[in-house]
């Protein structure tokens, strides 16, 4: 049948009694900046009625998943706050001590703290803590860095376990920003455009992305891809649904996934598998990779890793041998490479995949974003048809000022390059980790970790949590201790729409956020690394008196009087907020304002294939890629400056069965988390409704054996443990694990139930407790003395059910790479006790607190 | 709407209840009632192969309750059902049952419901 359709509108137009703005989403709620095609219909009294798919977007083409299609539930959702608020910091944990406020009075207690740190401890005594998928994330360091002039932006996962390590390692093996599987996002007409070609092999590695929409990845363009002829493979421990229409399926053992990439590399370089003229052209070091690959102790067969990652060894001969045989083939690479703390080898390794066999930015293969030339360097292959002529005599190693992530984002530096080298010096982390300082400008979370909770190196003491639910955590390690740290502030303020568990706990001064059919900004795909999609997320409506997070980097930074935020005649650098996304958005990447964008709605920013052959990957035009030796560096240059070994090794995982039998008969299961689901976006979306519906209860998947084995039925709560935290699940017994593994949610709070409910289980003490200063006061009945919290907290409260399903409680910081990066997320252990209590959530309950739109 | 009905490819229907919520937001239904749910059959082993490639069983299937309408409203006005237009798989479509029987018998994995009068 034929239907009406809305192709071709307007960015704004009237139908019948709506107004309908077409937008590209992104931002709060959180999501990975896919930058999906919403129409807002708005009625005539100006408010958001309902949402629908807008078929002009290219790439979404009308669809659109459950969290959208609830976005009025959570724009007018009756526990969203719209206004500022101040609390006592004697009632912190206290849901009915905050009182409204007025910007002006909120931006004043900002200035007065932030004077007083700043002039009394130093600028470093202030830290902002950012998490994942809203658009104030990508702000963090600008907010710390610009508005406070700290250097501690962090975001406060353990080794930054969430793509900075993937892309950390694209930036010095690859000489490119990442590198997304190409499904013609960026070309118009998308498949059906004659340039691209589909691939004929994808490989899902670690990664489901039809629900997580990774960093902008529109996870069901692989379904539009099988339909048209792609195969898949997967390397996944867990039986995801693509997973059942794999052609070969290897279900590792939870971080093994180094083993299993160096594998294919023997395959495809021992059969000789792979693209020689790539190779010889566009790579440093494949000798000495093949050698690493193949050497008896530190090299890895197939027989090895078959042993290592508990795989038939046949799937692994047929699966290398699939992708190196495939012409283009693509692998959409995820979140396991970052929770894991040999994720930075396991990377090399498929970035190194992606070179030797020839699918590194071709159409159907691997796409990288082309970057600006440099001032005064005309926008032309500089060397004219020939080909990589580098050394590393003249190549300039340092991370800092050449780096493939900078030239990819160029914008994301103002605040840091106008802090004085010596307070740059000072970030947390940077003496420990210095390319993960250099390379993404934000405090090394581990580190940040010691100075919230011991005072080491030094004490923070006044806290800005954006972006992030922090110990509901999708992101943060050992939340109990950053609860302890928390407390250690003597000043902690919030920007979100809900008042979350850490807010309640710790915060003294709420500003209320914007949601994306509040505000204009652009959403782009990698956050602008990418050559693939932007959007314009258009205002639709107003609520209370919330502000865009730009608009605080602008009128706070104002306030304060912050000169790198001024131009040189002493005016603000951003006029206002559509300025703002100008001068830091559409202008440079893709050459509009930001009305022309608003106006367009999306823009495909269209794909030049090989870029290394014409010098689009560096600034100076050269050909070759932004690596020192201007090669993919297989024998990594970066690597080895940095103190790493320049080439791939497995590293067995800290808490796996095999390096400690002594834990392993204690924690007998390997626990792994971070999957994500359909209702929720990690910790947001728990207080809508019809998406709550979907998944009311916080689960772990355990395989059938294993649960009769524990005495555990279908549904039944079951209380998980290890040397670091506990926390209860309900269970779903399913052969989706392997035996001996098992798969919790994350991200868990109850917004249902109150703030002060049931107390605390038994607490880990962490840290030494310092003591100075002058502060003296309690906290739901814990005596804070000198800003530092004693150990006793057997009565403190529940803080919206947070410590009742919190997994991260049992992921210690430190199990970091050598690099500061990656942390055991994925690759854990646990013991298992069925409970005889149910602790499912009252729909009824949830339902009467959030059911009635506002 | 007896003559109407709703095609289903569940040889590609991921299970990402776009379907359900598109229909209680554009039904106004509230928690625990539904036009459209998706049923979950597996993932169970159905073959010995190894715990590898396709040897699991795992299919959703959406399937519209006793309150669907096939969209009545949207349909007089010339729109598609709101669960077809959100499908994130396009693996639903909506037509005359004479029309999608045809297109039923050309390719295997696909379920046609008749869902009201």
């Amino acid at each position: 049948m034929e239907f009406k359709n809305d192709l071709g509108k307007p960015w704004t137009y009237e139908d019948g009694d709506f107004t309908v703005v077409r937008t590209s989403m992104w931002s709060p709620p959180g999501c990975h900046p896919v930058g999906c095609g919403l129409k807002l219909y708005v009625d005539k009294d100006g408010r958001l009625d309902h949402v629908e798919g807008d078929e002009n977007n290219p790439i979404t083409k009308g669809r659109l998943c459950a969290r959208c299609l609830a976005l009025k539930d959570y724009v007018y959702n009756p526990s969203r706050v719209i206004y500022p608020m101040k609390r006592d910091p004697e009632f912190r944990g206290q849901h009915d001590k905050w009182e409204r406020i007025t910007w002006e009075e909120a931006f004043a207690i900002v200035k007065e703290k932030r004077d007083y740190f700043r002039d009394t401890y130093g600028a470093e005594s202030m830290a902002v803590f950012s998490g994942t998928g809203r658009s104030g994330g990508i702000l963090v360091s600008d907010m710390a860095q610009a508005v406070l002039g700290t250097p501690n932006a962090c975001y406060t996962q353990s080794g930054y376990a969430c793509y900075q390590p993937r892309s950390m390692s694209c930036s010095h093996v690859l000489g490119a920003y990442y590198p997304e599987m190409d499904y013609a996002g960026g070309l118009e007409g998308t498949y059906d455009n004659p340039v691209y070609r589909v691939p004929e092999v994808m490989v899902m590695w670690g990664k489901m992305p039809l629900a997580s929409n990774g960093d902008g990845l529109w996870g069901h363009a692989v379904i539009d891809l099988m339909k048209r002829g792609a195969k898949l493979i997967s390397v996944d421990p867990r039986v995801n649904w693509l997973a059942t229409r794999a052609e070969v399926h290897l279900r590792v053992r939870p971080g093994t996934d180094t083993a299993m990439a160096m594998a294919w590399l023997w395959v495809i370089i021992n059969e000789d598998l792979y693209d020689h003229e790539f190779v010889e052209c566009w790579t440093y070091g494949f000798a000495e990779f093949a050698d690493r690959i193949n050497d008896p102790e530190m090299g890895m067969t197939p027989e090895k890793a078959a042993e290592i990652c508990e795989v038939p060894v046949e799937d692994i001969y047929k699966a290398a041998r699939m992708y190196a045989a495939a012409k283009p083939a693509s692998i959409a690479w995820g979140l396991a490479f970052d929770q894991n703390q040999n994720g930075n080898q396991a990377a090399h390794c498929v970035l190194a995949l992606m070179a030797i066999t020839g699918n590194i930015d071709v159409p159907g293969g691997q796409i990288v974003a082309e970057i600006d030339p440099a001032p005064g360097v005309k926008d032309e292959l500089a060397v004219d048809g020939e080909k990589a002529e580098f050394n590393l005599d003249k190549a300039d190693a340092g991370a800092d000022d050449n780096s493939a992530e900078d030239a990819a984002r160029p914008t994301r530096r103002i605040g840091w390059d106008s802090l004085p080298e010596e307070l740059r010096d000072k970030t947390i982390g940077y003496k420990e980790y210095p390319l993960y300082v250099d390379n993404i400008r934000n405090a090394q979370a581990d580190i940040m970790f010691d100075a919230m909770t011991k005072g080491e190196p030094y004490r923070i003491r006044m806290g800005w949590i954006q972006s992030t639910t922090l110990l509901a955590p999708t992101c943060c390690a050992q939340p109990h201790g950053w609860y302890e740290g928390l407390k250690n502030l003597e000043f902690c303020m919030a920007t979100d729409l809900f008042i979350t568990p850490a807010i309640e706990a710790a915060c003294d001064l709420f500003l209320p956020l914007a949601s994306c059919a509040e505000k204009d900004d652009v959403v782009m795909t990698h956050y602008g690394g990418s050559p693939v999609f932007y959007g314009a997320v258009n205002k639709a409506v107003d609520v209370g008196e919330v502000k865009a997070d730009m608009d605080l980097i602008i009128e706070l930074g104002e306030y304060l009087d912050q000169d790198c935020l001024k131009d040189e005649n002493g005016e603000r650098m951003f006029k206002d907020l559509e300025d703002f996304l100008t001068q830091r958005r559409t202008s440079g990447p893709i050459r509009m304002d930001f009305d022309s964008l608003r106006k367009r709605v999306g823009y495909q920013r269209g794909v030049n294939y090989r870029k290394y052959e014409t010098g689009k990957l560096r600034p100076d035009r050269h050909p070759g890629f932004l690596t020192p030796t201007g090669r993919v560096e297989l024998w990594s240059t970066a690597y080895a400056q940095y103190g790493e070994d320049p080439l791939p090794y497995y590293q067995e995982p800290a808490f796996s069965p095999h390096k400690d039998p002594e834990l392993a008969e204690k924690y007998p299961f390997i626990l792994t988390t971070g999957a994500r689901n359909y209702a929720s976006f990690h910790a947001e979306h728990r207080q809508i409704p019809v998406l709550r519906e979907l998944h009311p209860n916080p689960i772990i998947e355990i395989h059938p054996e294993d649960a009769a084995e524990i005495g555990v039925a279908e549904g039944q709560w079951v209380e998980i443990k290890n040397d670091f935290g506990r926390a209860k699940f309900k269970a779903v017994v399913s052969p989706v694990v392997k035996k001996g593994t098992v798969q919790t949610d994350h991200g868990w709070w109850f917004p249902e139930m109150p703030a002060d409910d049931e107390a605390r289980d038994e607490i880990v003490p962490v840290g030494e407790i310092l003591e100075d200063g002058p502060l003296e006061f309690d906290v739901n009945g814990t005596h804070i003395r000198n800003g530092y919290v004693k150990t006793d907290h057997a009565d403190e409260k529940g803080l919206y059910g947070l410590w009742q399903s919190n997994v991260n409680d049992l992921v210690s910081n430190h199990y970091n790479s050598k690099l500061g990066y990656g942390g055991p997320y994925k690759c854990n252990c646990c013991s298992i006790a069925p409970l005889k209590e149910s602790y499912d959530t009252d729909m009824d309950l949830v339902v009467e607190k959030f059911g009635k739109l506002v | 709407m007896a003559d109407y009905g709703l095609l289903i490819d569940y040889e590609y229907c991921t299970g990402c209840e776009s379907c359900v919520v598109a229909c209680k937001e554009e039904h106004k239904l509230p928690v625990g009632k539904w036009g459209i749910r998706v049923l979950d059959d597996g993932p169970w082993q159905k073959d010995d192969s190894g715990e590898g490639g396709n040897c699991f069983n795992w299919n959703k299937i959406p399937v519209p309750t006793d309150l669907c309408d096939l969209c009545a409203d949207r349909v007089a006005a010339g729109k598609d059902p709101s669960c077809v237009h959100h499908c994130q798989a396009f693996c639903m479509e909506f037509g005359t049952i004479e029309e999608l029987a045809a297109k039923l018998a050309k390719k295997p994995k696909q379920v046609l419901w008749a869902p009201c009068e």
